[in-house]
């Protein structure tokens, strides 16, 4: 008897949270705020000021989706998440949608049951080596000790990497990055590798950046996008069409000084008037109002501003465009048209 | 006979020498030198070599703690203000002061809320440390959980109240029915309590706390060190009770209580308390719907006081069998009940033995407070590793942020010990 009450409440939970997942969009709307889950603090992509405000690279397309939807970017809900609780954040409905460089790969689409709505950011594993080495590729280093963090894919992507080109290496354990850290400037190893945006960001917060070289090999794909639960495509749709009405808004030139002159009247260009909500319905078709990418890109601009505020050459991240610039700059950058 | 004596002695001392000081090497400073740092060759090398040592540690961290720069906005100022100098970056504790004190979401408006708790809980739990106070400072004691629930997370003062007149009837029914017979005291206790929140829980208004007289707080924006302290106090003061009950519980004659308790108590020792975290921050979501899951504290709360007070009931049956069967028996001889003789003659010895075990949980615990910030809980060591080290101008601060949390844990942890040793030294009753 006691079982099956307990079995009994057990579904009656199962059923309202598959209830509560089927209409996210909804939710958000009736809640007034996105949950939206981020990393504990990643530099440059996701962190508190000191006053507690979110800033950051993902925590922007937090914001973006927030406007799109809610028409205030200031209403979301931010939840630190740490990557053994990201899934179950999610996968729970804790949070609507996690942006927290989390790699696209086939067995978090397919058997964790994500989508990934887009990529926001290309990433690879890199190296780092301090100027007076003097080597200037990945090749040259045959015998070098490496620092690299265990249990990851980097790990692997390592193996992999020296044993085609035929050549050896010595690792060096290491159990986080800021061990790593610690370890390559005591020099403990000859090269620290992990993702180049990481290593860059590390990079920037040693005391002589200029002494320590990134090579240009990059030997694996980390592509980083925003991700939702399987099974509620409309509201996939909204968060992956406003990642795309950032990067869109970049490509045509919409940015956060012009967009309040260009949203006022239609101008020539049919694709921004359709972006822009000024000529057609596509706010209609997502269930938003016609102004929504306009809101989306007003929160913090269009995606080249988000870069070059949190992580772009002048911040102290420094990361060039590289595989990130618009695919009309050849770069991988590249949105579906609006239409 | 004088006579003779005075003749055949040539010089005869009538006074005393007077005292003369010790040898310059057997007095002061030099003979305390001699005895404790330089009594052999062998001795005298240690010595000189620990001074060294010393000297070494003071010498890098002197100059790194006095040339330390605490006005600077970011690390990269610091770097160029001290040119390449020894000096920490202090200014990273001044800028987050606040933040690794009460974490980053909690409002600065409200700050003296928790700050006043913090003062009233010396207050509360002054009665229950130094047992010579008037007794009547415990009733402070009993509502200080309610006030200080009230005043850090705010919102409506009704639910702390219901929850405070809930436990008193539970406590009225136990005191009306445990004459005759404890389990109807016991069971009707917990159900007039759950009687009284259930109705008044109905009676409380769904926005009650939107306008209430403090700004509610929800749990998600706890953090820092003062996240560290309320799971700390909290956990030891509920786990050492539910301890006390789980060693006696062990040690009964009734085979169902004995082995509820064995079982629960050598499950919980068994399973690492970072699982326990994960159970509680990541499974129990999955199995409620997404609105109505307990909250995150609270759960948190359970799972370390089931740990601790695992451990507790060990520690507390150890103090048990410490004890001569004798004192059992002359209990029972006396005529004395269970519960009187427990409270009386058994307990008192028990515990005295199991202070510094106690203790040693206590302190253990603390610390593990700051296993939370992997269950993304932005706690101190939470706060540094995630916010702190993540934003733009402190990435690369490492010292100066956990030397700090150090600080600060060892202040709380040194104090705990002075006090488990005064009470040690004020409970001797043995002649040793």
């Amino acid at each position: 008897m006691k079982k099956s009450v307990f079995f009994g409440a057990l579904t009656v939970a199962g059923l309202a949270a598959g209830a509560a997942a089927a209409g996210t969009l909804d939710d958000v709307k009736a809640r007034g705020k996105l949950n939206c889950g981020v990393t504990t603090g990643l530099v440059g992509f996701a962190a508190p000021d000191a006053n507690g405000k979110w800033e950051g690279f993902d925590v922007g397309v937090c914001r973006a989706v927030a406007a799109a939807v809610l028409g205030d970017a200031t209403a979301v809900e931010f939840v630190p998440t740490t990557g053994k609780t990201r899934f179950t954040a999610l996968a729970s409905g804790e949070i609507d949608m996690l942006a927290r460089n989390t790699t696209w790969t086939f067995s978090r689409d397919v058997d964790l049951k994500f989508t990934f709505v887009g990529v926001n950011y290309y990433d690879g594993q890199g190296f780092m080596v301090p100027k007076e080495l003097g080597v200037s590729s990945a090749k040259e280093l045959d015998g070098a000790t490496v620092c690299i963090q265990t249990g990851t894919t980097t790990e692997l992507n390592l193996a992999d990497f020296f044993r085609a080109n035929n050549i050896s290496y010595e690792p060096v354990p290491i159990e986080t990055n800021a061990e790593g850290q610690q370890q390559y400037l005591a020099g403990a190893c000859d090269t620290y590798t992990t993702d180049a945006s990481g290593l860059a960001a590390t990079r920037a917060t040693f005391e002589n950046p200029g002494d320590h070289v990134l090579l240009p090999e990059i030997i694996s794909k980390e592509p980083l996008g925003p991700l939702v639960r399987h099974g509620d495509n409309e509201w996939g749709d909204v968060v992956r069409w406003t990642l795309n009405a950032l990067i869109t808004a970049e490509e045509l030139g919409v940015t956060s000084t012009n967009i309040a002159e260009m949203s006022a009247a239609p101008g020539s260009n049919p694709e921004i008037n359709r972006l822009l909500g000024t000529e057609g319905n596509l706010g209609e078709m997502l269930g938003l109002s016609a102004d929504w990418a306009k809101n989306a890109i007003m929160a913090g601009g269009n995606y080249g501003e988000l870069f070059e505020q949190n992580i772009g050459e002048s911040t102290s991240i420094g990361l060039a465009r590289g595989l990130n610039a618009q695919w009309t700059e050849g770069g991988l950058i590249y949105s579906p048209p609006f239409r | 006979m004088s006579d003779t004596h005075a003749e055949s002695v040539a010089f005869v001392r009538e006074t005393t020498i007077p005292e003369s000081p010790p040898p310059a090497t057997e007095r002061g400073v030099v003979k305390w030198l001699r005895e404790n740092l330089f009594a052999t060759p062998a001795n005298s090398v240690l010595t000189i070599a620990a001074l060294y040592v010393i000297y070494l540690i003071l010498a890098s961290t002197l100059p790194w703690i006095f040339g330390g720069l605490w006005t600077t906005t970011s690390l990269a100022e610091c770097r160029e203000i001290l040119q390449g100098k020894t000096g920490a970056c202090f200014s990273v504790l001044t800028e987050r002061w606040n933040q690794l004190l009460y974490g980053f979401k909690y409002p600065v408006e409200e700050y003296w809320r928790p700050n006043l708790a913090f003062l009233l809980l010396f207050i509360a739990a002054a009665p229950v440390l130094f047992f010579d106070l008037p007794r009547k400072l415990l009733i402070f004691t009993g509502l200080y959980p309610f006030l200080a629930y009230w005043l850090i997370w705010g919102g409506s003062a009704l639910v702390p109240i219901v929850a405070l007149l809930g436990i008193l009837g539970g406590a009225l029914v136990y005191q009306r029915f445990v004459k005759s017979s404890f389990a109807a005291g016991f069971f009707g206790a917990i159900l007039a309590a759950f009687v009284i929140w259930i109705v008044a829980g109905m009676i409380i208004p769904e926005n009650a706390s939107e306008n209430a007289m403090l700004r509610a707080v929800p749990s998600r924006d706890l953090g820092g060190f003062m996240l560290n302290m309320m799971l700390g106090v909290t956990c030891v003061s509920l786990s050492l009770p539910i301890g006390i009950a789980l060693a006696l519980g062990r040690q009964s004659d009734m085979p169902l209580i004995k082995w509820v308790c064995v079982i629960f108590i050598e499950f919980i020792r068994g399973v690492p308390l970072i699982t326990l975290l994960f159970v509680a921050s990541v499974m129990l979501s999955y199995f409620f719907p997404p609105e109505s899951t307990v909250d995150l504290f609270l759960r948190v709360v359970i799972m370390i006081t089931m740990f601790s007070s695992a451990y507790i009931a060990e520690v507390i049956r150890g103090g048990l069998a410490a004890l001569p069967k004798g004192q059992y028996e002359g209990a029972d001889s006396l005529g004395l009940d269970y519960p009187q003789a427990m409270q009386l003659i058994i307990l008192p010895q028990a515990l005295k033995i199991s202070i510094p075990g106690i203790v040693n949980v206590a302190v253990g615990l603390f610390k593990d407070t700051t296993l939370v910030s992997v269950i993304s809980m932005f706690d101190l060591v939470g706060m540094i590793r995630g916010p702190i080290l993540a934003s733009t101008e402190w990435n690369g601060v490492y010292w100066e942020l956990l030397g700090f949390a150090a600080l600060l844990f060892f202040v709380v942890c040194y104090g705990i010990s002075q006090y488990s040793q005064w009470l040690e030294r004020r409970l001797a009753t043995d002649h040793r």
